[in-house]
């Protein structure tokens, strides 16, 4: 294993993955990513389904380990500390620590089904970041009023539609104030009508500076708000540059057949 | 053409009268139930050997109150063992720690595969397998020792048969609670930096309640009555205290019935207290 440059998070990465692998068994899902994301950066992954961005997404925030490959975010690598020339797996409560800088919206939603719309938003900042609670609940309002359901905080989530309930995830994400937001297709369980407002709210956090990676099948919104487009296919990054390049432009014959079909 | 036939039969449709459908084995239900229960009542009222009399004699003498006491607060202790011991048994259950599943996998297996009333023999003559209980270093010297006798009670003995015997049980059902809630609440809540012992006590385990409740309610409503068994320690619960009457009276009839009686008032009870948890672990689904 290379050495990651130890000023990587000064040089202005968020996030960068060098030659990374992932196997489930035998079945190798991720064959060799190398990408970078800068601070800032709004990166969409592209590609068909079982093409690998989902587990990539999933390495960031070490809900799945690597295989092999090195993956860093803001200058420390996921899920190891390097010492002596040795890499020590982290402790359970140091990697809850990485991940608490980390926000991610799934596909399904999974907001606490037992708990109201603002319990949602509150319980990790309360209960792990310790901050009090009278900031949290302020906090916490003013995220609901950004993304539009102010009048919802009292409600449980399976009252609310689809659409509501990703963007009470992506609050109960940004409650964290993390500094990279993942999102692993955030609008693909959702009636087609309430993709849009999902969509908004993820352009206005785009918009605010937040350093994202979006995993989408939403070409609009990689067109439009994305400053860099990736089209994975089988586990390899098949091609990556400005949206202009990857979705107008697309020089790969794969991510042609692919942009062709989605549009 | 299939509109203008639709358009036709419904203007027809909405003149015709309506004949509901006939239920004519309702009426004869009715009519044979009524029979049985007219039976049952005349029977309860005119057989002299109900001694109903009697019931209401004893229903509540100070013997059999004080049994019925000691039936609650030994279901509730031994509730209580079974409880936490089947959430640490299902934790270790769950666990990623191969010895920590091995243990538990032993536990639940031996003391769901030997007779409760066994195991509470055991407990009650355990100072036959160990006349001395000691703490100390193992195989060193040891700190403190106690009479077996002294520190087993047989309300000691009662607690710790019925309760490890529950533990055994809860451990499963807790088991299956936890493991029927979405992978998907683990991994949300690991995304927000949460530890373990947190995600399982503030996200999974109170969802996981929905299903723990029933099977649990059922299980305190089979303990109320598994108490009846330690009368093999000589303890007081309230199957035993009509017992100890009817053994000086003769009159075991009345005296079953009226245990029978508390038995059944208790249970309904512990049902109606068993919709009200439901309902608040319920919260939050199908609004």
């Amino acid at each position: 294993m290379t050495t990651i440059d130890a000023s990587a998070a000064e040089s202005g990465y968020m996030v960068r993955a060098k030659n990374v692998h992932k196997s489930f068994g035998s079945l190798e899902v991720l064959k060799g990513i190398t990408l970078d994301v800068r601070s800032g950066e709004v990166m969409t992954l592209l590609g068909p389904s079982g093409s690998g961005k989902s587990t990539f997404l999933r390495l960031i925030n070490h809900l799945e380990t690597l295989s092999a490959g090195q993956l860093s975010v803001d200058g420390e690598l996921v899920g190891y500390r390097r010492a002596n020339n040795k890499l020590y797996e982290l402790r359970e409560h140091e990697i809850a620590a990485m991940r608490a800088r980390i926000g991610m919206v799934f596909q399904r939603f999974n907001l606490f089904p037992h708990m109201t719309v603002l319990q949602n938003i509150m319980e990790a900042p309360i209960g792990v970041l310790r901050q009090p609670r009278d900031q949290v609940r302020k906090r916490a309002e003013a995220l609901l009023d950004r993304v539009g359901l102010a009048d919802k905080r009292d409600a449980y989530p399976s009252t609310l539609s689809g659409g509501q309930q990703q963007r009470v995830a992506i609050a109960r994400a940004l409650a964290m104030e993390p500094r990279l937001m993942l999102f692993d297709e955030p609008t693909s369980a959702l009636d087609p009508e309430l993709v849009g407002e999902v969509l908004e709210v993820m352009k206005d956090l785009a918009r605010s500076g937040m350093t994202m990676v979006v995993v989408t099948h939403e070409i609009g919104f990689a067109r439009e708000v994305a400053d860099s487009v990736v089209f994975m296919d089988d586990g390899v990054v098949v091609e990556a540059g400005t949206p202009q390049e990857v979705l107008v432009n697309p020089q790969h014959p794969r991510t042609q057949n692919f942009i062709s079909k989605v549009l | 053409m299939t509109a203008a036939i639709l358009a036709a039969s419904s203007d027809d449709v909405e003149t015709l009268q309506v004949v509901r459908l006939r239920h004519p084995w309702r009426w004869v239900s009715y009519a044979v139930v009524a029979v049985l229960v007219a039976m049952l009542v005349s029977s309860l009222l005119t057989n002299q050997n109900y001694g109903w009399p009697v019931v209401a004699e004893y229903f509540f003498s100070s013997r059999i109150l004080r049994g019925l006491l000691a039936t609650l607060w030994l279901t509730a202790l031994a509730m209580l063992v079974g409880v936490v011991l089947g959430v640490v048994l299902a934790v270790m259950r769950l666990s990623r720690n191969p010895m920590l599943r091995s243990v538990s996998t032993a536990y639940i297996w031996f003391f769901r595969g030997t007779p409760v009333f066994v195991q509470l023999l055991f407990w009650g003559y355990i100072s036959a397998l160990y006349p001395r209980l000691s703490l100390g270093v193992p195989f060193g010297p040891e700190l403190v020792a106690f009479d077996t006798n002294l520190l087993i009670t047989p309300v000691a003995a009662a607690i710790l048969g019925l309760g490890l015997n529950e533990g055994a049980y809860m451990g499963e059902i807790v088991r299956a609670g936890v493991e029927a809630v979405d992978k998907g609440q683990v991994e949300a809540s690991q995304a927000l930096g949460m530890r373990r012992t947190r995600i399982l006590r503030r996200i999974v385990l109170p969802q996981a309640m929905r299903v723990i409740v029933p099977p649990m309610a059922n299980n305190t409503i089979s303990m109320l009555k598994s108490t009846s068994l330690v009368s093999v320690l000589a303890f007081p619960e309230l199957l035993y205290s009509a017992q100890l009457i009817y053994s000086e009276n003769f009159l075991t009839v009345p005296l079953l019935i009226t245990a029978s009686i508390w038995y059944l008032l208790v249970t309904s009870v512990l049902t109606v207290g068993q919709h009200y948890v439901e309902r608040y672990f319920g919260r939050g689904t199908a609004a």
